[in-house]
């Protein structure tokens, strides 16, 4: 079984972030790329998934600008991923885009066991992706997926829900499933895994030559950062003071209560 | 005139505020308002539709769309979008507004844009701004080669109107879904939680490490009874077990943005400001006073949570008398 994970290469979640000169983006120099931390659980759980069923493999696919996007793409190969692909793709791109991109490639690739991806990508946090992959390949969809089992054309997920709800579904495999925190605890790469990885084979596919047109939907423009807020009023005094004061101006300084 | 359809989350014969919000925003625009409800209890909320501004509510009352799945739900609803041909869609960026119009969005070919925390209806145009990269900066959205555009909205960042109870609506019944060939929901099991979700509170209680054990929670909650507030917590109690991932806020918790964020032992973390810098009024009580969650703090307490917050939950008791 082939076993795909879609994987996004975003900002460091310490990077500080500045605004580029004419304000339609980030000045991406001196920025820090990572993988995006829902995309380790979706990586853990495919390799997890390779080791319950026999003669699977891990094909980890990713879209950018292949230069830096394989630095990520390398430590999901590290992690055991079998090999890559990458849609290099220097322009900005909206999810939009990337789930009819990933859609034609993964479909070109032919047999699809199961797509794993993360929940959100931290960096524009759409978290749209997973379904509309899905949309364009026909396939059941569940996103925030925190348990994940598989019985030969089915799987079962639970997925948390706003008020700590769980919902436990059945769909019908292949499947693409988002991964969210609580789904595993990602493996370390380890050192050999390290330099295997360097020799895995990544397939390069330009974006360009695919033909899309017009798959954009959203384009941000006029970036900003934050409104600059005013000082913290530190309350002082003895505790019983802080507490009657805290109280009052939250009631009619504040007037949030 | 800009026409306008608004999705319906409800609970118990009761609409959201969330949707009471985008309901709101989309009547006091002079849009043209639609509403789409869906469940074999969706008929009880189609007054309460109609009093907050929807003329027209599309409505499919199959049992079989008591859960979400989203197989059915997309179908309904692409139905529903094909017959009330609208130029804006608004719905609450929740967990099921993300999943369910993600994939409308596809199916119909149109743009959609998630977690925004601005909108602006005018006309025919529609202005949205939203966080980017943890809320480090923001940014509008424009829609391009988008028939109709697909707006998710935070929930709490809107204005809700008066009700007009004296309006009135007209239903359109939907045929029921197909039936699901790809997905079964087999079992929601409903949590015990007592209080709002995170993304819907209004105010929220926050605890870090510092209430030192599970414990040490117990005080929050009694401040909370008090406030009528929602519990969470960072992720190093999360992680520690001491209360579920689902009282998680940050970057790999909850987004959120209430009107009233209260701090507790919280350090500041970048990942957890990711979460709730959008909250309106912050306060921290913290015995450091370096702790980096003061730069975002409205109000600051330095001082040991267990001495503060018991006095300020006596004192909030008696101003809310
Ligand atoms: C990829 C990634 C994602 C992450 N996602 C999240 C996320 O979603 N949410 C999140 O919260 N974190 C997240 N983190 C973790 C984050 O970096 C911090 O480690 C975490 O937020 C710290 O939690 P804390 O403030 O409770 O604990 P600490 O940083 O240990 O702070 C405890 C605070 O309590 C104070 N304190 C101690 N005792 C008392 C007392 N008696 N009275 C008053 N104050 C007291 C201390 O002064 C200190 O400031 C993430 C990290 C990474 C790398």
């Amino acid at each position: 079984m082939r076993i795909f994970v879609c994987i996004k290469q975003v900002p460091d979640t310490e990077t500080k972030i500045k605004l580029n000169a004419s304000q339609d983006g980030i000045d991406e120099s001196g920025i820090k790329w990572i993988l995006n931390p829902y995309d380790e659980y979706a990586v853990e759980e495919a390799l997890n998934l390779k080791a319950a069923e026999a003669d699977s493999t891990v094909t980890v696919v990713s879209m950018g600008p292949k230069k830096r996007v394989v630095d990520s793409m390398r430590t999901a190969l590290a992690m055991g991923a079998d090999d890559g692909i990458v849609v290099d793709c220097e322009q900005e791109f909206d999810s939009a885009t990337a789930a009819v991109t990933i859609a034609k490639v993964l479909k070109d690739e032919g047999s699809i066991g199961m797509i794993f991806t993360g929940m959100t990508a931290i960096d524009k946090n759409a978290g749209i992706f997973n379904e509309q992959l899905a949309e364009h390949l026909n396939l059941a969809h569940t996103n925030v997926v925190t348990k994940f089992s598989k019985t030969g054309d089915t799987c079962s997920v639970e997925r948390s829900v706003e008020g700590g709800t769980t919902e436990v579904l059945e769909l019908k495999t292949p499947a693409v499933v988002g991964a969210t925190k609580g789904l595993n605890t990602p493996r370390y790469a380890s050192l050999p895994g390290i330099m295997k990885a360097k020799k895995k084979p990544i397939k390069e596919i330009a974006f360009s030559d695919l033909g899309f047109s017009d798959t954009q939907k959203v384009k941000y423009i006029n970036y900003q950062m934050p409104p600059e807020k005013p000082p913290v009023k530190m309350i002082e005094g003895d505790v019983a003071v802080q507490a009657k004061e805290l109280a009052s101006l939250l009631k009619n300084e504040a007037k949030v209560l | 005139m800009a026409k306008v359809l608004v999705f319906c989350e409800y609970n118990d014969g009761k609409v959201k505020n969330g949707t009471l919000e985008l309901l709101s925003a989309a009547q006091s625009s002079g849009a043209d308002v639609t509403a789409l409800v869906l469940g074999s209890t969706a008929e009880s909320v189609v007054e309460q539709l109609g009093h907050y501004g929807a003329k027209n509510v599309y409505l499919c009352s199959s049992a079989d769309l008591d859960s979400y799945n989203p197989e059915l739900y997309t179908e309904v609803t692409c139905s529903a979008l094909n017959k009330a041909q609208v130029d804006i869609v608004l719905a609450s960026s929740s967990q099921m507004g993300r999943d369910l119009f993600a994939r409308v969005g596809a199916r119909l070919n149109t743009g959609i844009v998630s977690d925004c925390t601005e909108l602006s209806l005018q006309g025919d145009s529609v202005k949205v701004r939203k966080p980017l990269y943890s809320g480090k900066c923001s940014a509008e959205a424009e829609f391009l080669n988008s028939p109709t555009k697909i707006v998710l909205m935070r929930q709490n960042q809107l204005p809700i109107g008066t009700p007009d109870a004296s309006a009135s609506v007209e239903v359109h019944n939907l045929e029921a879904p197909k039936a699901a060939t790809h997905t079964t929901i087999k079992e929601v099991v409903r949590g015990a939680m007592k209080r709002l979700d995170l993304t819907e509170a209004n105010i929220i209680i926050s605890g870090g490490r510092g209430m030192k054990d599970a414990d040490g929670f117990k005080i929050l909650e009694e401040a909370a009874d008090v406030l009528g507030a929602s519990v969470g917590a960072s992720r190093a109690v999360v992680d520690s077990g001491w209360v579920p991932h689902s009282m998680q806020v940050g970057q790999t918790g909850k987004t959120v943005a209430p009107t009233l964020y209260i701090a507790c032992g919280i350090s500041g973390a970048i990942q957890h400001l990711a979460g709730m810098s959008g909250s309106k009024v912050i306060v921290a009580i913290n015995k450091d006073p370096e702790a980096p969650i003061f730069q975002k703090a409205t109000y600051g307490i330095v001082g040991d949570v267990f001495e503060v917050l018991p006095k300020l939950t006596e004192e909030l008791k008696s101003v809310l008398q």
